[in-house]
């Protein structure tokens, strides 16, 4: 059996189920999605949300979902940045993890015309939103953005969900040479959308939030921060008075309003301490 | 909030008996704020030390059939930066405790001098931390935090909280609770997180990455409202409950202990931030029902 969920873990939520890796699909150069069955989670899953990986011996970190089956796989998507996610790239199929979860809000797919801006990995939960969306008819304009064209994630997979589908890398290799956010103004220009989903890097973030601002158009930007407990208790992953693994990681461009001295400017380190968003990129 | 509510700590005076509890959503002036914000009577800081720490690998928590285990590490920004959050919150009307640790009484002494410039009304001593010489915890010895308490009331002019570890060898705990109140405590925080553990079936590991660490949550409260009744017996000084609070029931049972007013953590993650509001008009209920004009007349009723 792969599912290997203990009888106390299925009475509590915030505990992780330690369960075997299924499948493991090399998606770019730094970028690997991990397969498990995980019904608990699978079944109740949204687009957006994420779940707090547990790498045995190591740490345990925040992962949004990319992908959700009704057969109970669930499917995470990622980068290779880190102590944590290096050794997790290391594991193998029938190696273990823990997964909690899932936490946190989730993309509003309501509307009929949805554009969606992507980012390196922040491409991830976007796919499994395309997914979603598309399953009700939806129609997808989706632009994604990456620093080569071996680093576009799910490229493939959103030119069936997309209905228009651009692409951009910062050498030029596939698509545009440029950002991601390069393209949304001309977007936006072009049709009038119901909401405009975006993830990746904060920089690019921020620019979104801010190409979007005169045209009125719904904006939900999914936010990363130093996440350690998850259930809104440590307070290590604020931005202004919201909690990302709570509130989040899902925010309207009303909250972001709210929080302009902090969105695009700073984080937070594991200590807490203010540390500036990272050069622009994507 | 009516002034019903109202209750003291020694001099500092709260408008509630609800505290936001040490190591819960302290380490921003905007998340102190919004505690504050959604009722709680004051809001205690995550605990802060002179040098940065970035706290335990995770699993950080993990929950219990009634409870929660947790071990974050004590991870902190550092006394320098975080007196900015502080100010932040004080600014915005928010009643603020400054939770601090360190390794011996300078540490504490020292940090506590620093707290004291940002104008947060009073500070927590954190006595669950290691003490640096001898790898056993600083409030299990009645010498050592009678040290701790007197270097820092040498320091600072506010009110200065002793909390208390989780411990249930009552004796020594009372012996701890004389000797911080001896050396100048203003009030007496009872208590903090019990040791404990989780072991993950599959792989025998411990879930917690650093192996060990502390239960809160309703498992505790019975544990805890018991230490609160043995402390007021032994104390002249206030007490402050901790552990377990998720009901206005819970808050009340503190008091009756011999409480003055009651911390709220773990409660939020069953509850959310309405907790302290939820809390407060259970108690106000609870005293028009009974009859109580004010909260002292509750305080210690059991006794």
């Amino acid at each position: 059996m792969e599912n290997v969920g203990t009888e106390s873990s299925s009475r509590v939520a915030h505990r992780p189920r330690v369960l075997r890796i299924k499948r493991i699909v090399e998606e770019t150069p730094t970028i690997k999605s991990f397969y498990v069955n995980c019904p608990e989670v699978a079944s109740v899953a949204h687009p957006g949300q994420f779940v707090m990986v547990w790498v045995i011996g190591t740490d345990e970190i925040p992962m949004s979902i990319s992908g959700a089956g009704k057969d109970g796989e669930l499917r995470i998507t990622v980068e290779r940045v880190g102590d944590a996610t290096e050794r997790l790239h290391a594991l193998k199929v029938g190696d273990q993890i823990g997964i909690r979860g899932p936490y946190g809000n989730w993309f509003d797919l309501s509307g009929e015309k949805l554009l969606m801006v992507g980012g390196g990995d922040g491409v991830a939960p976007l796919a499994f939103g395309a997914e979603v969306a598309s399953s009700q008819g939806k129609e997808i304009t989706a632009i994604l953005g990456a620093k080569t064209s071996s680093e576009l994630l799910f490229r493939s997979r959103m030119e069936e969900l997309s209905t228009v589908l651009k692409l951009t890398t910062e050498d030029g290799s596939a698509g545009v040479k440029g950002l991601a956010t390069d393209l949304l103004e001309e977007t936006l220009r072009e049709r009038k959308f119901d909401s405009l989903l975006a993830c990746g890097p904060e920089p690019m973030l921020k620019k979104v939030f801010d190409i979007a601002k005169p045209y009125r158009v719904p904006v939900q930007i999914s936010l990363e921060r130093m996440m350690k407990c998850a259930i809104g208790l440590c307070g290590s992953c604020c931005v202004g008075p919201y909690r990302v693994c709570t509130d989040g990681p899902i925010f309207m461009g009303e909250q972001l309003e709210r929080v302009s001295e902090e969105f695009g400017v700073f984080k937070r380190d594991k200590c807490g301490r203010k540390v500036q968003v990272a050069a622009t990129r994507s | 909030m009516g002034s019903d509510l109202e209750t003291a700590v020694g001099r500092l005076r709260l408008r509630n008996p609800t505290i936001l509890a040490a190591g819960i959503l302290g380490l921003t002036g905007p998340s102190l704020l919004r505690v504050w914000n959604a009722g709680a009577g004051a809001v205690v800081s995550k605990s802060v030390s002179r040098e940065p720490s970035e706290g335990y690998p995770g699993p950080t928590v993990v929950q219990t059939p009634s409870g929660l285990l947790n071990a974050m590490g004590l991870p902190n920004p550092g006394v320098e930066d975080i007196l900015g959050e502080f100010r932040e919150a004080k600014k915005g009307g928010a009643t603020v405790i400054a939770s601090v640790f360190g390794g011996d009484g300078e540490e504490f002494a020292s940090v506590a001098r620093e707290v004291e410039k940002a104008k947060v009304d009073a500070v927590e001593l954190n006595l669950s931390c290691p003490h640096l010489e001898t790898l056993s915890i600083i409030g299990h010895d009645p010498d050592l935090v009678g040290g701790v308490v007197e270097r820092t009331k040498e320091e600072v002019k506010i009110p200065v909280w002793a909390k208390l570890p989780g411990n249930t060898h009552i004796q020594n705990l009372v012996e701890v609770a004389k000797a911080a109140e001896a050396a100048g405590a203003d009030a007496l925080t009872v208590s903090n997180t019990y040791p404990a553990m989780a072991i993950d079936l599959e792989t025998g590991k411990t879930i917690l990455g650093h192996g060990g660490g502390g239960l809160s949550g309703p498992a505790i409260k019975p544990i805890s409202v018991r230490l609160v009744y043995e402390v007021y017996e032994a104390v002249r000084i206030p007490v402050i409950g901790s552990g377990g609070v998720v009901t206005s029931e819970d808050a009340v049972e503190y008091l009756m202990a011999g409480a003055s007013a009651v911390q709220i953590g773990t409660g939020i993650m069953e509850r959310g931030l309405g907790v302290f509001e939820e809390v407060c008009s259970g108690i106000r209920s609870f005293m028009k029902e009974r009859g109580f004009g004010k909260i002292s007349e509750i305080i210690g009723l059991s006794h």
